[in-house]
């Protein structure tokens, strides 16, 4: 490990452990929060009892399924949005506003549509997360050099050649930004819409233990949900830093 | 008995060449290149020098395909070249045009691999041409671990590849530095010699022309023609050393007499009220 990762988890670690010493010493209501090692012990034994196992399922599930459409129809939609110069000038100002606007207003009227059943909550999840992939779709395709296209006429490569050989690998940076996005938007607006209304998952189930008073339940679920989202997000930011060290040299 | 280029068979015929490029929304049409006449013999290394926006890379996109000329015609062995890069035209761009995403050796086996040559002819292929550029020790290295010369090293290893029979450079050292310059024209040189291709480069560096070139045609502000086309009668062995010699000043000295006028045009100056004062 580097110097700088010792250090960050010494700074997590010493956050933990302050953490704890503040709710052991009572510093902290016990009522209120329960300490960190509490919160681990209570998630090994839920998960251990297999209690939660189908909410882990539906809720990664369908998070796995908002970040496919949202990467998949984010892609392929701004491909069309970057080849159609005068819908691109039109939309522009709308995709600059779009996080401003809280879509978690239409809940209710996908709820009524499609009722308690997962599809508005991947609605929601494609709504918050598709602008993200769109928007650097198009900077990754805006940022393709020049140069490229003319090298690819040298070597006689077809439309569909240049696309996949040479267009896809030099936006491929961009691109990547927008699935991390995509994904983060993604865990976030899932997990939300779960707590509004959903019968089930993980979100659900936090609300329930918070409306039961349930606070080791509650935070076991909560530590689990950070653990996921965290080991996640580091995957893809190995994988990022790994390829962008090729590319650039280890150059910002 | 050695043949003068001039004896040489012609390889590549420029006859009448223009290149307007039509307007464009409040943009009026703008006369880029011509019309141009010139001849270029098997085995020749020619220069182009103008000043800038003359319309230098406009003829070299015209010679090696990518753009269809407005009016005139242009012909590489015999077949006419119209905007399409027919097989064994090899152009190196002054824009880094390596890919980052893949190795050294994968970038310069890029076009073979594409064309479906057997891997075996590929691998010979590519470590003979990384060998001769200077890059065997790089060919697990990313474009991005190496320095700007070396990256266009590797384009150029990437054309290389493909035994182009017509070679054309687009500045391809504007980016580096002078010395460095003096030695990337040393292996231009090497190159040339030991592919016996046909050379044309585009060049803004009075010194690269005249140390490179068997001729140097001299261009006019825009839009551009050839207003000299100098022989500098350098031996095909040469390298970077000629610089020392008295025959370079002159030559440079005489395509600056040439270029002067036309550099201050390019720059909107009045050379005839200038020249007065």
């Amino acid at each position: 490990m580097t110097r700088i990762g010792l250090i960050r988890l010494a700074v997590i670690a010493a956050l933990i452990g302050g953490f704890e010493l503040a709710c052991r010493a009572g510093l902290v209501n016990h009522r209120i929060v329960i300490p960190p090692s509490e919160m681990a012990g209570a998630l090994a034994a839920l998960l251990a009892s297999g209690a939660i196992n189908s909410d882990i399922e539906r809720t990664l599930g369908v998070v796995a399924v908002v970040i496919a459409l949202s990467v998949t129809f984010g892609f392929a939609a701004g491909i069309a949005i970057h080849a159609l110069p005068r819908l691109r000038e039109a939309l522009e100002p709308l995709f600059a506003t779009y996080y401003a606007v809280p879509i978690f207003i239409f809940y209710p009227v996908l709820i009524a549509i499609f009722g308690l059943s997962p599809i508005p909550i991947v609605l929601i999840g494609v709504a918050t997360a598709i602008v993200a992939m769109i928007i650097a779709t198009i900077n990754g395709l805006d940022r393709i050099p020049r140069v490229l296209s003319k090298v690819a006429r040298v070597h006689r490569l077809g439309r569909i050649a240049t696309a996949v050989r040479l267009q896809l690998p030099a936006a491929a940076p961009y691109l990547f930004t927008g699935v991390k996005l995509s994904v983060s938007y993604g865990f976030i607006a899932v997990i939300a819409a779960e707590f509004i209304l959903s019968p089930a998952g993980l979100g659900r189930d936090i609300s329930d233990a918070y409306t039961d008073f349930n606070n080791r339940r509650m935070y076991a679920l909560i530590l689990f949900l950070l653990i996921i989202a965290t080991v996640v997000n580091t995957a893809l930011h190995a994988l990022d830093t790994r390829w962008s060290e090729r590319r650039t040299g280890g150059r910002p | 008995m050695t043949i003068s280029p001039s004896q040489r068979e012609v390889h590549v015929q420029v006859a009448g060449v223009t290149r307007i490029y039509p307007a464009a929304g409040d943009h009026p049409p703008v006369h880029a290149l011509g019309p141009v006449d010139l001849t270029l013999r098997k085995g020749e290394f020619f220069a182009v020098i103008g000043p800038s926006g003359c319309g230098k890379s406009t003829l070299l996109e015209v010679l090696a395909g990518l753009q269809k000329p407005t009016a005139g015609r242009v012909t590489f062995e015999g077949q006419l070249v119209s905007g399409t890069v027919p097989e064994g035209i090899g152009v190196v761009f002054q824009e880094d045009a390596s890919f980052p995403w893949l190795t050294v050796w994968d970038n310069a086996a890029f076009g073979l691999r594409r064309n479906g040559v057997k891997e075996a002819e590929v691998r010979r292929r590519v470590d003979d041409a990384l060998s001769f550029m200077g890059l065997k020790d790089f060919t697990r290295a990313y474009p991005s671990h190496l320095s700007g010369g070396m990256r266009q090293r590797v384009c150029i290893a990437r054309t290389l590849v493909l035994q182009p029979r017509f070679i054309l450079l687009d500045e391809p050292f504007g980016a580096l530095d002078a010395q460095t310059r003096l030695l990337m024209g040393d292996e231009m040189l090497r190159l040339w010699r030991r592919t016996g291709a046909t050379v044309l480069l585009i060049t803004h560096a009075l010194d690269e022309a005249a140390m490179l070139a068997d001729r140097v045609g001299a261009m006019s502000a825009r839009p551009g023609r050839f207003i000299e086309i100098i022989d500098t009668g350098w031996p095909r062995e040469r390298d970077s050393g000629i610089v020392a010699e008295a025959a370079f000043g002159e030559i440079t000295g005489r395509l600056w007499e040439r270029l002067r006028g036309e550099s201050m045009k390019a720059l909107g100056y009045d050379a005839a009220a200038m020249a007065a004062e």
